[in-house]
C-alpha cells in the first residue's frame, strides 16, 4: 500500500537547484526525445521543448521562469504548478540528472 | 510586446499504437451525459459527490435478463435481492417489472412490506431471522428458506403455537467445483445434511416443503457452476417425489451472476469475460430440463440476481480535490468520494471517466479518495489523463451494494437522483446533514456543556 507524501514540494523548483538533463538523451529540433539507455522515446509539446532546452543551456528554474513568464500570457503560479509537474515527469521518464542540493 | 497564448509544458512516453494490457486504447473519453442528461448540470443542483440511477438502464437489463430464462423455460420468476440495492424507488421498478422481494432480515422484510410487496411473494433468506421475524413471516405466508436446523426447530415450534402451515425451503449449500466454496449458509449436499433437513421437514407434518434454495457465490465467472448447482437441486427434487410424493412447487438457484465491473487484478476487463444473461440462463435451463424431474412437475424457476441487475445502472459522480506526486514521483489525484461511499472499490477496478473534454495526455495515476487513510484507494494503477482540481469525473457499474455498504465516515453521505424513463430527475435519496446525524445521539446531561 502506498502511503500519501505529504511534503509533497521537493527540492526541485528551489531556486539554488541546477537541473540537468540526462547525457546520453537525445533531443530534436521537433521535440522528438530519445534515451539510448532504454530504448525509450517521448515526445514533447512547444512549451515543454522550449524548456527542456532552456534546460540544456544551463539555465536555472528562476531564469526559466523569467523567460516563460515574460513572453507567455500566463501568471507565475500557475506556471510554477505545471513546471512543477512537468519536472517531476522529466523524473519519472528518467531524464534528468539525479541533482545534488547545493 | 503582445505575449503568447500559454499551454502546459507536456512530455509523453510514445507508445501510441502500441495496445494496453487490455489490447484497447488508452485514452479514455469522457462520459458527459447519462441518459442525455448533462451530468454537470445535475451536479450544478444536486452537488458532489452524487450518485445517479437510470430507470431505464435498470428496466433495460431487466427485461433482458428476463427475456434470457423465459424463452427457455417455462416458468421464471425473479425476486429482487433487497441487499444488493435497498432504495425503495430501485426495489419499486423492479416491482413494477414484476420482481417478488429477497430480504435477509426483519429490517430488509419490513421494508419489502413497506413497498407493498404481499408477503406471500417475499422470500426471507439469511442465517439471521429472530422469532419475531418468523412469526410475522409466517403469519404472511412468506417463503422462508431455512439456513440451519437451529432455525428448523424454531419454525416447528412456532408453527404449533400459532397454529399456522409455514411454507419453507431449504437452503442447500454444495460443490460446484467453485472455490472457496460457500458452505456457511444452509445444509450440505455431499454430506447428506440437506436429504436429512428435508426428511425431518417431510416427518414434521406441520410444515409445507415447497422449494428448494441454493445461493452459490457471488461475482460467478463460470456458467457451469450454475449447471452443477441446478442438478443438484433437481436430484433433491427427484428424490423427494420418490420417496414423499412430494413435488416441489419452485427451485431457486439466487443469485451471483458477474456484472460488466472488472475484478481487481482481472487481467481482461469484465466487460469481456462476464457470462451473458443467456450464457447463465443456457446452462441452468438445459440442466433442469435435461434432470429427472417429470415434465408436467417442472418447478418454477425462482432467480435472485442482484449485482448483475443494477451495477449498469448505477453512476458516481464527483469533483477532483487536488492532485500531488507521490515520493516515488507517481501522479495521485484525490477526488471527493472514497471508498467509504464506493465500498466495491475494494473488490473492483472501477472504470472511471472524466465528464468533460480534457488533455489528450494521460499518466499512470493512483485515485484516492477523500478519506485520510491508507486503504482509500480508489484506483492503484490507472492510466488516467491530468484532470486539474475542480475537474469532473464519474465512475460507472456502482449500482450494486455501494448505497447499501457505504459507511457515515468522516463526512455525510450524499445525495441520490434517479433518471427516469423520460429524462426527468428525481431525488430519491436525500443528502445527510449534521442533523440527520446528531438527531440519532443522545449526549448524557453531565456531557452537554464544558468550559475550555
Ligand atoms: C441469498 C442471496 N441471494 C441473492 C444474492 C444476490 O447476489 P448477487 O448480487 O451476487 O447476484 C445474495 C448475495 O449475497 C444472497 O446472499
Amino acid at each position: 500500500m502506498v502511503k500519501f507524501n505529504c511534503s509533497s514540494k521537493s527540492a526541485i523548483t528551489s531556486f539554488k537547484v541546477m537541473l540537468k538533463i540526462r547525457k546520453n538523451i537525445a533531443i530534436s529540433d521537433s521535440g522528438f526525445v530519445f534515451d539510448p539507455m532504454s530504448g525509450e522515446s517521448f515526445s514533447l509539446n512547444p512549451i515543454g521543448l522550449e524548456i527542456i532546452q532552456l534546460i540544456k543551456n544551463g539555465n536555472n528554474f528562476k531564469e526559466i521562469t523569467k523567460v516563460i513568464l515574460d513572453k507567455y500570457q500566463v501568471d507565475e503560479e500557475t506556471l510554477d504548478r505545471y513546471f512543477y509537474d512537468f519536472i517531476s515527469t522529466l523524473k519519472q521518464f528518467n531524464l534528468l540528472e539525479s541533482t545534488s542540493h547545493g | 510586446m503582445e505575449k503568447l497564448a500559454f499551454e502546459r509544458p507536456i512530455i509523453q512516453r510514445i507508445n501510441a499504437g502500441l495496445p494496453s494490457k487490455h489490447g484497447i486504447s488508452r485514452k479514455l473519453e469522457p462520459i458527459s451525459h447519462i441518459d442525455e442528461v448533462p451530468i454537470k448540470s445535475l451536479m450544478d443542483e444536486y452537488g458532489s459527490p452524487l450518485f445517479i440511477l437510470s430507470e431505464s438502464t435498470i428496466r433495460k437489463t431487466y427485461k433482458e435478463a428476463y427475456r434470457a430464462f423465459s424463452s427457455r423455460y417455462p416458468n421464471v420468476q425473479f425476486a429482487w435481492s433487497y441487499k444488493t440495492n435497498y432504495l425503495n424507488a430501485v426495489c419499486n421498478v423492479f416491482h413494477q417489472e414484476g420482481s417478488w422481494a429477497e430480504v435477509v432480515s426483519g429490517f430488509e422484510y419490513d421494508k419489502a412490506i413497506a413497498n407493498g410487496v404481499p408477503g406471500e411473494l417475499i422470500i426471507f433468506n439469511g442465517p439471521d431471522k429472530s422469532r419475531e421475524d418468523l412469526k410475522k413471516a409466517i403469519n404472511n405466508g412468506s417463503l422462508i428458506h431455512i439456513d440451519h436446523f437451529d432455525e428448523l426447530y424454531d419454525i416447528i415450534h412456532i408453527s404449533k403455537e400459532i397454529k399456522e402451515r409455514p411454507k419453507v425451503a431449504i437452503r442447500v449449500n454444495m460443490d460446484v467445483g467453485v472455490y472457496p466454496k460457500w458452505d456457511r449458509f444452509g445444509f450440505n449436499f455431499e454430506n447428506g445434511e440437506a436429504w436429512d433437513a428435508l426428511n425431518r421437514i417431510m416427518g414434521s407434518k406441520n410444515l409445507d416443503l415447497i422449494g428448494l434454495h441454493t445461493h452459490i457465490g457471488t461475482y460467478m465467472m463460470t456458467t457451469e457452476a450454475y449447471r452443477v448447482a441446478a442438478s443438484k437441486l433437481a436430484h433433491l427434487a427427484v428424490s423427494l417425489e420418490r420417496k414423499h410424493g412430494h413435488v416441489i412447487q419452485y427451485i431457486d438457484l439466487g443469485g451471483g451472476f458477474a456484472s460488466k465491473n472488472t475484478l481487481r487484478g482481472a487481467y481482461y476487463p469484465g466487460t469481456d469475460t462476464a457470462p451473458s444473461f443467456d450464457d447463465f440462463a443456457e446452462a441452468i435451463t438445459t440442466a433442469l430440463m435435461n434432470s429427472e424431474i417429470k415434465p408436467s412437475h417442472l418447478p418454477m424457476l425462482i432467480l435472485e440476481t442482484g449485482r448483475a441487475l443494477i451495477d449498469e445502472a448505477g453512476y458516481l459522480a464527483g469533483t477532483v480535490l487536488a492532485n500531488k506526486r507521490l515520493s516515488d514521483g507517481r501522479r495521485a489525484t484525490i477526488i471527493d468520494a472514497g471508498v467509504n461511499l464506493l465500498f466495491t472499490a475494494f473488490w473492483y477496478e472501477h472504470e472511471i471517466r472524466p465528464i468533460e473534454p480534457i488533455s489528450e495526455q494521460t499518466e499512470d495515476t493512483i485515485i484516492y479518495g477523500p478519506l485520510c487513510m491508507n486503504i482509500d484507494v480508489v484506483r492503484s494503477n490507472i492510466t488516467f489523463p491530468l484532470l486539474k482540481k475542480g475537474d469532473h469525473y464519474v465512475i460507472r457499474r456502482v449500482g450494486a451494494y455501494n448505497n447499501t455498504q457505504w459507511l457515515q465516515f468522516i463526512n455525510m453521505r450524499p445525495n441520490i437522483v434517479m433518471l427516469d424513463v423520460d429524462g426527468k430527475t428525481h431525488l430519491i435519496r436525500k443528502a445527510e446533514t449534521l442533523e440527520t446525524i446528531n438527531n440519532q445521539e443522545v449526549t448524557p446531561e453531565h456531557l452537554r456543556s464544558f468550559n475550555l
